[in-house]
């Protein structure tokens, strides 16, 4: 239990910096490579749970492919906008205001809800469960997903490309 | 392991991610910080399925996921053809609905 809480700060504290640094660096993709800490953090907690499967996809779809669609489109769309300027508008400071009002917020309600429960790990949970569960309960959900990510492909490339 | 620190781990990521979505000046990195709130989200499901020894968690999470990669290839596609026309990254500077 203590080696999992170390580990649980340990990866806390990387993904507070790199979602900090998201937001506030002003090199657009030094803020892309922040997002792949904080993703892999992600992944990293994900492991903690003992959620192995969804931990390896989050790898695979975030850091593999998303991460570099933002790559390919900071550069086709960076290259002359903002060589020096800045990336924050000029609300950078007031909007702390309804971010901290926001996160002061969830925890207020988050401590006074689960103050004091905590996560007794069995074991990890195995691929085949997860899999089992997919294709019983939710086999027509999954089945949605399927048909609206080839709509987004569809119209992703209609919208992209030049007639 | 406490199922707080989690949440609140979570909380934080989702409060950062809405202020990046407020002051970014680049389309990308508001698409950035809506990923950062994802992650946030992705993480409370998980979580709370580790808490109800449950693998539905990983399901929805799953879901999540898929959703925010189909999300993430029209966001990008649109913020090309905004910069095709408009010779902009910046969203502020969409503003022709404005009269």
């Amino acid at each position: 239990m203590v080696a999992q809480n170390i580990a649980f700060g340990i990866l806390a504290a990387i993904m507070v910096v790199g979602a900090l640094r998201v937001v506030s660096t002003n090199n657009i993709v030094h803020a892309a490579l922040w997002l792949v800490t904080v993703l892999a953090g992600g992944a990293g907690q994900f492991l903690l749970l003992g959620q192995e499967f969804v931990a390896w996809v989050q790898v695979i779809v975030y850091i593999g492919a998303v991460i570099v669609l933002f790559l390919f489109a900071i550069m086709l769309t960076h290259a002359p906008m903002h060589p020096t300027g800045k990336l924050n508008n000029d609300m950078r400071l007031w909007s702390v205001v309804p971010a901290v009002l926001l996160a002061a917020t969830l925890a207020w309600v988050l401590i006074a809800e689960w103050g004091n429960d905590k996560i007794h790990l069995l074991r990890p949970v195995r691929t085949a469960e997860v899999g089992t569960v997919v294709f019983r309960a939710y086999l027509v959900p999954f089945e949605v997903v399927g048909v609206l990510l080839l709509g987004a492909l569809i119209g992703a490339v209609v919208l992209a490309r030049k007639d | 392991m406490a199922l707080n620190q989690f949440l609140l781990l979570a909380a934080f990521l989702f409060a950062v991610g809405a202020y990046g979505v407020i002051t970014r000046r680049h389309t990308v990195l508001v698409l950035a910080s809506v990923e950062l709130m994802l992650t946030a989200v992705n993480l409370n499901l998980v979580a709370f399925g580790a808490f109800n020894n449950d693998p539905v968690g990983q399901v929805f999470a799953l879901f999540v996921l898929t959703i925010a990669a189909a999300e993430v290839g029209v966001g990008l596609a649109i913020v090309l053809l905004i910069y095709r026309n408009l010779r902009s990254s910046d969203p502020d500077d969409v503003d022709v609905l404005k009269g």
